[in-house]
């Protein structure tokens, strides 16, 4: 991935009304990316894509625009384009005229913005729809014309602040599928913000996990997954069995009340960690054939596959298997050297 | 909109030079005589006009009483029906507002006239003439025909806003006809009952029209009083303010009473 | 929901109300025809009031007067109260309050004392000008500043709602979108509250048109219609009033009309274009 950089935000901090949202908050954004802002309501996401568009300014910090301090300009001169969280779509508009808005303020000629203003349309598929008015139109239509409506500016960063949020769930996935084509047809930067941890595992090059307006973890889809930094992290993307456990060398961990070989090293020796073992990398196998044993509490059918909690050593334990055991049975689990991910401990409580 | 809290100021200095200051000469001039020194003696000479006060507060009470009883029924009744049958009703019963309120009082002239139509009519079959015009009867026949809309406007615009299916609840659940009214039906409609109380009351306690027109020489309101002293014979602007400041202590005393002063929708319903 | 006798006594009422309502405006009309003066017999048809009423020369000049201060009223009304709302909308709470009871003085108290009040406030503005030579009298001027005065709370009453259902971020995406504040402001949010805008400009003509009161107070010499038919009234008995109420109703009826004919149209038009749709 090309290191350029087209966004970078600095130390910024942002009140409301003595409320601090984002706490020396510093990330950059690379040129072409899709960027999710990933994190629940309240953590600064909304906020950091309004400081990055214009639409708040930071109480201190600065906002870089491809190398140039863009901290206090306007709006209206940013190289950025939003999509709203409700579309915003000018109801006394048509379509047509909606997207054409951007051009026209900018007072293009009318054949450029005709030309122009049909490609998008087209490309968006809603050719033939152009007289409609946005009011009559569906909640997924809406969304096209919405994101039309920006792209036609061609905009170096496109922000896209919650835009399935209002979406049933079957037109929310094809409009993922729709919104990682249009990122990768027109080469465009896209700043993404959702509370949808799927969302943004399906989309992203890059997520960034947040929480009370600091970064938790940067890195790919794979990395957030697989490597949780934490367990707000490991929390929040996926479901985790999240456990504390003694570092006694590298490679080799002790938890739950047995010792484990694992993939991690460079902990001092003794050290306090957290173990995060998803439910899906939990082997169940008879009783006294694994490293632990434990007792099914609960069996729940979820369609692809079985949930299970089982007890063991007063610790209950999440198991996703496509094979179910009755609750009551006695069974063994197994968890291999790489289904281990250590965590450092939080000095403070501030994780759990 | 971050700065356009300025948009507001020409119509704050306007309200001020011509609501604010206005209403402060009031005060003034009903607490000074007309060297311009401090007196009570305005307000003292108040209680010499008792019997009109009274009056006035009388028949615009009695005004308002007879409109909310007639208009509960006509605003429910229209509040149920299909739409193109509410806008023809609600035309029904604006048009005449649309008309100039002083033509209005002077069609009942005609009608109450000691030979008056109404009269004519009950010569016919050998009653009357009875004596209807300059009574007090008039002046309230004069303020139910020109405020009836007046309350029937909020009562209908609350009505409309309830639901069909809470009524039907409410039959659902046993409750007769007159318990539907008393539990539901007058419990929702309180906002428009309080709005079309003052709408109605306001205008009729302060009225000098209805009063000169229709109950001649001998039924002076207050606002005959007023305009007597600001405009008539007996040029008196400090008993006439005195007079216009108690007017406003009255009205806001009757406005809190009926609740209408809370009443965040008194917007929704005006319009 | 009702029984039949139940729907009948409902429909009696309905029919007594409107009788109640109409018969006064019914006599008014039938007596602008007749010929002798009275205005309880009958004696015969004539268009001759409506002749006598077009020749006098103060009524029409009252009309002019009307209609003048109605229109200037309405229009400064129309942008004062236009822009107030847009600057209360962005206030603080407390402010809001404030401001928002002020507004409401001119709707709640009697009008007879904003009459009074503005009269006092003229006739003292008449001697401070006097001081300095200026002469301040009563006449149209304090006429349109009294309708103004009273118009901009309905201005406000009605752009107010339609400010609060605006999306908020219409106005960000315009400036999104490249326009500057301002420019934002009049490409979406003026057609967005515009109804409100014209709704509150029709309450003040209507509102100024049928004044009575207040004008009586602040008019000095001028004469609107209103303080004409209120002098006809007050003077011996004449039909040319009839005829006048008349005119009145009829233009009346024609402009409520026409207004619910348009609404009409536009909803079937736009319920046919959305059957269309629906087809396609």
């Amino acid at each position: 991935m090309e290191n350029n950089v087209i966004v970078r935000l600095e130390n910024i901090s942002v009140s409301f009304d003595g409320e601090e949202v984002l706490n020396d908050f510093s990330l950059d954004i690379h040129d072409r990316e899709f960027v999710t802002l990933l994190g629940p309501s309240g953590c600064g996401k909304t906020t950091t894509l309004r400081i990055i568009a214009g639409f708040l300014y930071p109480d201190s910090g600065r906002v870089l625009f491809d190398g140039r301090n863009i901290s206090s300009l306007p709006p209206h001169k940013r190289e950025v384009n939003t999509v709203f969280q409700r579309y915003a779509l000018f109801p006394h508009l048509n379509v047509f005229d909606n997207v054409a808005f951007g051009l026209r303020v900018k007072k293009l000629p009318e054949a450029e913005v005709k030309q122009t203003v049909s490609e998008m349309i087209e490309m968006v598929g809603l050719k033939g729809f152009e007289n409609r008015r946005v009011t009559s139109m569906s909640g997924g239509q809406q969304q096209r014309v919405a994101i039309a409506r920006a792209l036609v500016n061609s905009p170096r960063v496109l922000l896209l602040d919650e835009p399935l949020g209002a979406l049933d769930l079957k037109l929310r996935k094809e409009m993922q599928t729709e919104l990682k084509r249009i990122q990768q047809r027109t080469n465009i930067t896209f700043i993404y913000v959702t509370h949808d941890q799927e969302e943004a595992l399906t989309m992203s090059d890059t997520i960034v996990v947040m929480q009370g307006g600091k970064i938790q973890q940067i890195g790919s889809p794979q990395d957030i997954y697989n490597e949780p930094k934490n367990a707000f992290v490991a929390n929040f993307i996926g479901e985790s069995n999240i456990l504390n456990g003694v570092m006694h060398d590298d490679y080799f961990v002790e938890f739950a009340g047995a010792k484990f070989t694992c993939v991690d090293k460079g902990f001092r020796q003794d050290q306090e960690v957290q173990v995060v073992v998803r439910p899906e990398d939990i082997k169940l196998v008879a009783p006294d054939a694994g490293m632990l044993n434990g007792i099914v509490k609960s069996t729940v059918f979820k369609g692809v596959h079985y949930e299970m909690l089982v007890e063991q050593a007063g610790y209950t334990w999440k198991v996703h298997s496509t094979a179910s055991e009755q609750p009551g049975a006695q069974v063994g689990m197994v968890i291999g050297p790489d289904e281990i991910h250590i965590m450092v401990k939080p000095e403070d409580k501030a994780g759990d | 909109m971050i700065k356009s809290r300025f948009a507001a100021v020409p119509y704050g200095v306007w309200m001020a030079i011509f609501i604010i200051i206005p209403l402060a000469l009031v005060c003034w001039y009903a607490f000074t005589d007309a060297s311009g020194a401090f007196t009570i003696d305005n307000l003292a000479d108040i209680g010499r006009y008792t019997n009109v006060f009274t009056r006035s507060i009388w028949l615009a009470a009695i005004a308002t009483v007879i409109c909310l009883v007639l208009a509960f029924p006509i605003a429910f009744l229209i509040s149920r029906m299909s739409g193109a049958k509410q806008t023809f009703m609600l035309m029904l019963i604006m048009l005449p507002m649309w008309m100039n309120f002083l033509l209005r009082t002077y069609s009942w002239m005609s009608l109450l006239e000691n030979n008056g139509l109404i009269n004519r009519l009950f010569g016919l079959i050998g009653l009357g003439p009875f004596e209807m015009i300059n009574t007090q009867g008039a002046v309230v026949l004069g303020m139910v025909y020109n405020y009836l809309p007046f309350m029937i406007m909020p009562l209908y615009s609350v009505m409309t806003k309830i639901d069909r299916s809470v009524i039907e609840a409410a039959q659902d659940l046993g409750a007769s006809p007159a318990r539907v009214l008393s539990k539901v039906i007058i419990p929702l409609s309180v906002p428009g009952i309080s709005t079309g109380i003052t709408m109605v009351f306001v205008p009729a306690i302060s009225t000098f029209i209805i009063s000169r027109m229709l109950g001649g020489g001998g039924n002076l309101l207050i606002g005959d009083l007023i305009e007597m002293q600001f405009l008539g014979n007996a040029y008196n602007p400090h008993l006439g303010s005195a007079l216009a400041l108690v007017l406003m202590v009255v009205v806001l005393l009757c406005m809190s009473i009926a609740g209408t002063l809370d009443n965040d929708d008194v917007e929704d319903m005006l319009l | 929901m009702m029984n039949k006798g139940l729907k009948r006594a409902s429909v009696v009422y309905c029919a007594i109300i409107a009788l109640f309502l109409y018969i006064p405006i019914g006599v008014l009309i039938f007596f602008s025809f007749n010929q002798s003066k009275s205005r309880n017999l009958f004696t015969g048809f004539t268009l001759n009031w409506y002749k006598e009423l077009f020749q006098n020369e103060m009524v029409l000049k009252s009309l002019g007067v009307t209609l003048l201060v109605a229109a200037v009223a309405a229009v400064f009304a129309t942008v004062i109260g236009t822009m107030a709302s847009v600057g209360i909308f962005s206030m603080k709470r407390w402010q809001k309050k404030v401001i928002m009871n002020v507004t409401y003085i001119p709707i709640i108290n009697p009008e007879i004392v904003m009459g009074v009040s503005m009269l006092l406030l003229f006739s003292v503005m008449k001697t401070l000008f006097g001081h300095i030579g200026v002469d301040f009298s009563m006449g149209i001027v304090t006429l349109i500043i009294a309708h103004i005065t009273f118009n901009i709370p309905y201005v406000i009453l009605s752009v107010n709602p339609k400010l609060r259902q605006l999306d908020r971020s219409l106005y960000e995406a315009a400036m999104d979108l490249g326009c500057s504040p301002v420019k934002a402001f009049f490409k979406v949010i003026v057609p967005e509250i515009m109804p409100g805008i014209v709704t509150g400009f029709l309450m003040s003509l209507t509102y100024s048109i049928d004044d009575f009161v207040i004008s009586y107070f602040t008019s000095g010499t001028s004469q609107t219609l209103s303080i004409v038919i209120y002098s006809m009234t007050r003077r011996k008995v004449s039909p040319e009033i009839n005829a006048l109420s008349t005119i009145i109703f009829v233009v009346v009826l024609t402009v409520l009309l026409t207004m619910n004919i348009v609404d009409i149209r536009k909803e079937t038009r736009l319920r046919r274009q959305l059957q269309r749709e629906v087809r396609r």
